[in-house]
């Protein structure tokens, strides 16, 4: 790293909010370690939130930020990329702010291929109002609101927003930090909409109820149920059953938004030019 | 944008490869444990140490897995060097 991740901090904020081992520092780290990488003019970044543990992120990063409503990051983000198209807009939510009420935010940004990069930090759980359920709770693991068990299934992100229409996808985890980083650059450095999925710890609220009693049991279940894709062409479906994917999962070359955008202004410029 | 952001963690008493800001640290033995030289330690109760300094090997990992950003190790001199310490979880993003 060629700086110290102090240069993208403010230190007057910290120490940050987040619990003992919570993972959204060390996938905060990877992002600024990917921002670093890239060699971004810090001053050029913006970084975007909704409400959430997660949407905390942007008040400790000494970028141009912005704190906003409850699951509303994407579309504040699309306002912000659509005036300023040469900024680099990064969004970091968690999985309740970006699966469930942010979640037309999100399949409409990836249809529209905004450049926009976004990174969920999913913690399977709502940490800020004391562990709820959310739409990547996985089955059967427990929570406030499910106290027998979560009867529902929760959504593959990385396929929805594929699916969608996304440039590039992928899926990481806390536990393997150095390779989150390395494809948050990627996610960056795409001209699209780039998602990736950052697998993350919360100790308090998800491990306590499920048998995790701390932040390095639960990394440990990171490590033994993510697999490349390469190790998972090797295992039957019963295998792949309780493991996730990490790494690149989808990209694709598509038109991106606010170049079609520019093109439309030129077009009606030299319309409107060629009436006078 | 906040000139703060340019200060440094404050030294926990020593100068080292490995720097704890441990106003910062908030005890949860994720470096202790990650690290491949067993060069950390970390009290009942209390914050992150650097334990035998000599052992280590700069590579980086109680850094990156550090969750209160708390860490930072300090770069050798040669930096061919340094990179080719850095294990598992690279930094520099390549």
């Amino acid at each position: 790293m060629a700086r110290p991740i102090t240069y993208y901090l403010r230190a007057d904020k910290m120490p940050h909010i987040w619990c003992e081992g919570c993972g959204h520092g060390i996938v905060m780290g990877a992002v600024l370690r990917a921002i670093d990488s890239l060699d971004l003019d810090k001053n050029n970044v913006c970084v975007v939130s909704g409400i959430g543990c997660a949407s905390r992120a942007p008040g400790y990063l000494d970028f141009d930020t912005l704190h906003t409503t409850h699951g509303r990051a994407l579309a504040f983000a699309t306002g912000i990329k659509m005036m300023k198209p040469n900024l680099d807009v990064i969004v970091l939510a968690g999985d309740g702010d970006l699966a469930a009420i942010g979640g037309n935010h999100l399949i409409h940004a990836a249809r529209r291929n905004i450049n926009v990069t976004t990174i969920c930090f999913n913690n399977s759980i709502y940490g800020m109002t004391s562990g709820q359920y959310s739409p990547m709770t996985p089955t059967g693991k427990m929570a406030t609101t499910a106290p027998y068990g979560n009867i529902e299934e929760p959504f593959d992100l990385c396929d929805l927003v594929f699916a969608a229409g996304a440039s590039f996808v992928g899926r990481g985890t806390a536990y393997h930090a150095g390779p989150l980083s390395r494809l948050i650059a990627k996610a960056i450095a795409t001209d699209g909409f780039a998602f990736v999925e950052a697998v993350s710890q919360c100790p308090t609220y998800f491990g306590r109820r499920n048998k995790m009693r701390n932040a390095l049991v639960m990394l440990d279940w990171q490590k033994e149920h993510a697999v490349t894709k390469k190790a998972a062409s090797r295992l039957s479906p019963e295998e792949m059953a309780d493991k996730f994917i990490i790494g690149e999962i989808g990209t694709r070359i598509r038109p991106e938004y606010t170049k079609r955008y520019e093109a439309i202004i030129e077009a009606a410029t030299k319309e409107t030019d060629d009436n006078v | 944008m906040q000139k703060s952001g340019n200060a440094g963690p404050a030294v926990n008493g020593n100068s080292g490869p490995v720097i704890i800001n441990d106003t910062w640290c908030k005890g949860c033995d994720i470096c202790v444990s990650f690290c491949p030289k067993n060069v950390l330690e970390r009290p009942e109760g209390g914050k992150a140490q650097v334990a035998r300094e000599e052992d280590c090997t700069r590579c980086g990992i109680c850094e990156i897995m550090c969750p209160d950003l708390a860490i930072q190790v300090v770069p050798a001199g040669d930096r061919k060097k340094e990179r080719s310490g850095t294990r598992g979880g690279s930094v520099d993003g390549k």
